[in-house]
């Protein structure tokens, strides 16, 4: 991972230009805006998850201090429009309307209800407590099977389902058949609990208008600041033309961020009512509430094999809950898993089905990975499984089924072409680093002396589709736009550059990379370039920053953007050296022609030049701009092989994680340093999902995990050191050969711990574990074992599709309820 | 309202406040330092620590009414004439922080820990930093980061910068 | 989120804040270090009318020694706990389990008296007052009183403490000589224990003389493991100790919460106290 003979500035750990604001204090976050005349929004939320709304009374909040106006939906109701959902993944999907503030009926614990305006958020927040709403109870859904049944109450009762929707996709074989000729068939459920992004900063949203001209100027916390111009404009009817939208300094979003949410309407509508600048600020308890919320499905998965450990077919029934109403892009997360169920491995069958279902709890959406960790993870258990009824190696049965480096490109059983990988590259590297045979030794020596804290070894090998993405693809898939990404780059006269991305960073270092891909190029100083982003008016055209993509897609964009410079400054090069163009060389920034190096321009110097126009040719026009929109030709495939090793106290249930090895193989790196970075950050995610975090419900749908102090992000304290490193096979998609970083931490992970526990305790007779892996659930595992509640592990040496495995989860009986049937006791 | 004096960051200011008003909200909303800023409402998250008559608080759970007297360090008080601290030298060098929102807190958390602990081992900053939440970094180069700035390697002997005192 | 608006004064002796509790009635609060104080407010779960801010009368500070007790203010921070030479001279396992206490800016905020008034059974140092047999000064308008440790955590968060009561100081008997372990058991560094264990130990022949066991988190409020630790008297080797251990839970309710079950934090409790003791008598 060292930056040795790296020559250009692609490939060099460049310290990051964003960070001398941030570690001084100098950051422009959402919340830091103050303006003249600054109103402050509170949002009143229902207590119930499922209620008709019988009276909203807001008048005894006008009698408090300091409180300027407050309103009911009903109040508010006229000139909204729907919240969009920008995804509608079938033709028959259901998609209710989604007020940006309840006016009848509130379908999740805190669903807004009620709004104040006041002086300053103390006034707001008091006056909140004044408003009288009466609520008529109606029953909760929850459990997401109990909620497909004929008679199961509903979520939108006018719609006469809680079914969203019921995605299918079936490729190659039929599943049927190659199950009939499979010598082995392994049956799993695995549970994707509810997780909370956490994001750092809270949300957060500032609407100044201008009310002379009707203009607007929205700051958001948020990832999509071009997709919410267009979609504000759209739900509040302003022109698009008379909104700007900023995205100041964001901190993290994690998906959570890529969302039009109900408070920027509410804001921008109530700045509009008022004619005054007005702000809302979410606390972390009421952004547990209302910012969406990620995962949450229950996976049935089928794989048939053969006795060798083939695999022949794979098939996946998914239910994903909605919750309360579909968001910006909610009915698409399961479906960018749907691809990634057979992940690196061959198979002649696949059978995928998604069904949505409504639920009276908070919306999910993307969160980290959005779909394809939940994918790999359920691939990632199950080839497990599938060694241990195999007696086979786990890394040995992965071996045998994945795609050989020289098979490159591939296209799966799932009809994606993966350009390039090198699975056995990245393992070879994974293993050293990991020491897996001295671990494996050492696990059976702890497995033969009984030890109470036992050694477990778990292995996650992983790609992913990022990149979004090829716009024609996201037709085929009934997504609402397109993949492609902006840039353009303004050469200013005094040789200065700026470099202006449609992407909109929150933590990604985009000002520092786009600098070192312009510098290349260009042969520019690194330090002469500015990047230019998250404002619609400075940088107008963009598709923003997710899914992996902003390298891949707004990163290659720059690269062409100023590929185009170059070009249009040799045309004026070659007026002002009097040489043709083909007699020029470009080198480190320089025009000189050949056979006369003494005869030489500077790009830089072509930009003043080009400014002062005083010396070129008719036709040619004075600027070497250039601007250059990508529509990435395929997703990138990033893919890499991690490796866990867990110390379980089979007393407490306790795990702790001894080691953490990491593979990745991302393509070409523009900065090794942000990579590894990138990588850290998701490793503590996919491990937190794994092992600490999770939205929980009670009974009557009110969150309980309800604060962070209930809701566990682990702490420096509770990760260990990782280990990381990297193969490099370039992407043949994209002239950088970059894929992508930003989840592969998340979704590789996740799997590799949950594996590692389960492989601890298999001597024990413990076949799962259900996330997050807590002391408790441990103990619990255990004690089902030990009670011959729980089958024992496999290597019975089954015929047939004997092997149909509740999975473990009668351990979970005890557990408030989420996605089995609600538990009947509350915290305590 | 309740009258108070308070030294930030080397000012003194006196106000009236209502005793409600979190320590957090007066630095950010009545004297504008938006530099510490606030992430959570429970004490956990730690975004939010300034120094406090020499030790770290959680500014959201200390009333503006209890620094009345005391004299308050914020992150925006560090650097000396642009000049930055060995901490937030280390910060930038060791890619400590990524969003950055959780890095006005881990300096001011990991400041405290190098006066009580000049040469912590990798293990006692992670101990220091558990009331510090970060999403990005996985806390990996934030540890890296604290350890260079005590002159010291980490356990992976990551490169580190000259032995500074923070 | 916002705290509720409240009066607030801010005595200079106890005497005045006595008065000014007194005046107030049920409901005032009492503001120490205000760290279990202000996520209450912060969460709208408290509203008090008066505040009475203790946190400058310089008599509830400090650590003496009175003959065979140690005597720590009140208003002594978790850090001032952690650090002071004679608390961890003769009342280590108050020391250590202070610093395992929430983190350290909490610790640098939070006071000894604060922690035991607020009376949260889940707080680690309410069974370690009741393992070291504490004794908790009070001033009231009627003058002082003294109340044993096993007297004062009367059920969930409330304490013996009149409303216009103060909690002065801390009185523990020094215990030389004994080991001391605190086993606290928690999913995440930061979170509250699911179960904590404090041991004390009189050793003897290279065994359990006699053994003082306080309970986190197993029940209403903290609790002695009082068969466990008749059944640790004369406990010779690791093997006797973990028979002992095994009544660690016996009289115990405690919760069903997001971490744990009631059966799950007994046999938490059995476990650790095993672990506790044996730590604590050097026998681990």
């Amino acid at each position: 991972m060292t930056d040795q003979a790296v020559e250009g500035e692609v490939g060099r750990s460049r310290l990051r230009k964003e960070d001398a604001r941030l570690i001084t204090g100098q950051t422009n976050w959402t919340d830091n805006i103050q303006v003249a005349g600054l109103l402050h929004l509170a949002v009143l939320r229902s207590p119930m998850a499922h209620a008709r709304i019988t009276r909203v009374d807001v008048s005894p909040a006008l009698e408090r201090p300091g409180v300027v106006a407050a309103f009911s939906g009903a109040d508010l109701a006229e000139g909204l429009g729907s919240l969009p959902c920008a995804w509608p993944v079938t033709e028959d999907i259901v998609q209710p309307d989604h007020p940006p503030i309840a006016v009848e009926e509130v379908r999740y614990a805190g669903d807004p209800v009620a709004v104040v305006v006041a002086r300053d958020r103390y006034a707001a927040a008091d006056a909140l407590e004044a408003i009288e709403v009466d609520y008529d109870p109606l029953p909760p859904v929850l459990d997401l099977e109990a909620a497909l049944a004929q008679d199961a109450p509903l979520v939108h009762a006018d719609k006469g389902t809680n079914r969203c929707y019921t995605w299918p996709l079936a490729t190659g074989e039929s599943f049927d058949a190659v199950r009939e000729r499979a010598e082995v068939t392994l049956k799993r459920r695995y549970h994707q609990q509810r997780l909370i992004p956490n994001a750092m900063e809270p949300r957060a949203v500032v609407v100044t208008p201008l009310a002379a001209s009707g203009e607007y100027t929205v700051y958001s916390a948020t990832q999509i600041p071009h997709i919410l111009r267009i979609m504000l404009a759209t739900v509040t009817g302003i022109p698009e033309h008379k909104l700007r939208v900023i995205a100041p300094d964001v901190g993290g979003g994690f998906g959570s961020k890529l969302q039009v949410y109900g408070e920027e309407v509410l804001a921008l509508a109530v700045a509009r009512r008022l004619g005054r600048p007005v702000k809302w600020t979410e606390s972390r308890s009421e952004g547990y509430l209302a910012t969406h919320h990620g995962r949450g499905m229950i996976q049935d998965i089928e794989i048939a094999a053969t006795r060798e450990g083939r695999l022949l077919g794979l098939k996946v029934d998914l239910l994903a809950d909605m919750g309360a109403y579909l968001m910006l892009v909610t009915p698409g997360i399961p479906i960018l898993g749907a691809f990634m169920y057979p992940a690196i491995y061959k198979m002649d069958a696949y059978a995928f089905t998604c069904t949505g279902v409504f639920t009276t709890r908070t919306p999910t959406d993307a969160y980290r990975g959005a779909g394809r960790p939940e994918a790999t993870f359920a691939i990632e258990r199950t080839m497990d499984e599938l060694a241990v009824e195999l007696g086979l190696d786990p890394v040995e049965v992965r071996r045998r089924n994945w795609i050989r480096h020289e098979e490159f490109p591939y296209t799966t059983v799932a009809g994606l072409t993966y350009d390039s990988g090198n699975y056995e590259a990245a393992t070879e590297k994974a293993l050293a680093l990991f020491g897996y045979d001295d671990l494996r030794a050492e696990q059976r020596r702890r497995n033969e002396r009984g030890d109470t804290v036992r050694l477990g070894i778990g292995v996650s090998t992983f790609t992913e589709m990022c990149g979004l993405a090829p716009s024609r693809v996201l037709r085929d898939l009934r997504y609402g736009a397109g993949g492609w990404e902006a840039a353009s780059i303004r050469m200013l006269p005094t040789g200065k550059v700026e470099v202006v991305t449609g992407t909109s960073p929150h933590g990604q270092s985009h000002e520092t990379c786009w600098s070192q891909i312009a510098a290349d190029v260009l042969g520019v100083p690194f330090d002469d370039i500015e990047v230019v982003h998250g404002d619609t008016k400075a940088a107008p055209q963009g598709m923003d920053t997710y899914g992996s993509r902003s390298l891949a897609v707004g990163g290659e964009a720059v690269h062409r953007a100023a590929t185009t410079v170059v070009e249009k400054a040799r045309r004026v090069a070659a007026h002002l050296l009097e040489a043709s163009e083909q007699d020029l060389d470009f080198r480190d920034g320089v025009f000189s022609v050949k056979g006369s190096p003494e005869a030489r321009k500077t790009i830089q110097e072509i930009a003043f030049e080009t400014f002062t126009n005083h010396d070129l040719p008719d036709g040619v026009e004075p600027t070497i701009n250039a601007e250059h929109v990508v529509d990435p030709e395929n997703f990138s495939y990033p893919h890499g092989t991690h490796l866990c090793a867990v110390e379980v106290d089979t007393e407490t249930g306790k795990t702790t994680i001894r080691s953490y090895v990491s593979v990745d193989d991302v393509g070409r790196v523009v900065n090794p340093m942000i990579v590894e970075g990138q990588v850290h950050g998701g490793l503590a995610q996919g491990i937190a999902q794994a092992l600490y975090e999770e939205a929980v419900y009670d009974a009557e749908g009110n969150l309980v995990s309800g604060t962070m102090a209930d809701y566990l992000v682990p702490s420096a304290a509770d990760l260990p050191e990782f280990t990381t490193d990297r193969t490099e096979t370039p992407a043949a998609s994209n002239a950088l050969g970059v894929k992508g970083v930003g989840e592969a931490g998340t979704i590789a992970s996740t799997p590799a711990v949950v594996n590692a526990v389960v492989d601890a305790l298999r001597p024990l007779g413990v076949r799962d574990v259900r996330m997050p892996c807590s002391p408790h659930r441990v103990w619990q595992a255990i004690q089902e074992a030990r009670s011959g509640g729980a089958p024992a592990a496999g290597g019975t040496g089954g015929t047939g599709p004997a092997q149909s495995g509740q999975s473990g989860q009668a351990a979970q009986s005890g557990e408030l309820g989420q996605y089995g049937q609600p538990g009947e006791e509350g915290p305590a | 309202m309740t009258h108070i004096s308070v030294k930030v960051d080397g000012t003194t200011y006196e106000d009236d406040v209502e005793p409600r008003l979190l320590l957090a909200h007066y630095l950010r909303d009545r004297l504008g330092l938006t530099g510490t800023p606030i992430g959570c409402d429970t004490s956990n998250c730690g975004a939010c620590t300034v120094d406090l008559d020499g030790a770290t608080v959680k500014s959201c759970s200390v009333l503006a009414v209890q620094a009345d007297g005391c004299e308050v360090t914020t992150i925006q008080g560090l650097a000396r004439d642009g000049e930055w601290t060995a901490l937030q030298r280390a910060f930038h060098e060791k890619h400590g922080l990524q969003c950055g929102y959780c890095t006005p807190g881990m300096i001011m958390a990991a400041r405290d820990l190098l006066r009580e602990n000049p040469h912590p081992s990798p293990d006692e900053v992670r101990k220091a930093l558990e009331g510090n939440l970060c999403r990005c970094t996985g806390y990996q180069n934030i540890v890296r980061a604290v350890l260079a700035a005590s002159g010291q390697q980490d356990a992976s002997g990551h490169q580190v910068s000259e032995g500074v005192t923070a | 989120m916002i705290p509720p608006a409240f009066e607030y004064t801010r005595p200079t002796s106890v005497d005045e804040a006595v008065r000014a509790l007194a005046g107030a009635g049920e409901e005032a609060k009492v503001l120490a270090g205000g760290q279990s104080l202000l996520p209450l407010l912060r969460l709208r779960l408290a509203f008090p009318e008066l505040v009475v801010d203790v946190g400058r009368i310089p008599e509830l500070r400090g650590v003496r020694e009175d003959g065979d007790a140690l005597v720590i203010g009140a208003l002594t921070t978790h850090h001032e706990v952690v650090h002071d030479p004679l608390v961890r001279a003769h009342a280590g396992l108050l020391a250590q389990a202070t610093a395992t206490v929430a983190d350290p800016a909490v610790r640098h905020r939070g006071t000894l008296g604060g922690s035991l008034a607020h009376a949260d059974p889940a707080g680690d140092l309410p069974a370690v007052a009741l393992a070291l047999d504490a004794e908790l000064v009070v001033a009231g308008p009627g003058g002082r009183r003294t109340i044993p440790a096993r007297e004062f955590f009367v059920d969930y968060l409330q304490s013996a403490l009149a409303p216009d009561e103060l909690l002065t100081e801390v009185r523990i008997p020094k215990r030389d000589g004994w080991g001391f372990h605190y086993e606290k058991f928690h999913p995440v560094a930061q979170s509250w224990a699911i179960v904590g264990v404090a041991a004390l130990v009189r050793r003897a022949d290279g065994g359990v003389a006699e053994a003082r066991v306080g309970l986190t988190n197993m029940g209403a409020t903290p609790l002695r493991a009082t068969t466990a630790e008749r059944e640790l008297a004369g406990a010779d080797d690791s093997a006797a100790v973990a028979r002992a251990a095994e009544a660690a839970a016996e009289g115990t309710r405690p919760s069903q919460d997001l971490s744990a079950s009631p059966e799950y934090r007994q046999h938490l409790a059995r476990v650790l106290t095993r672990r506790a003791v044996l730590t604590a008598a050097g026998m681990g």
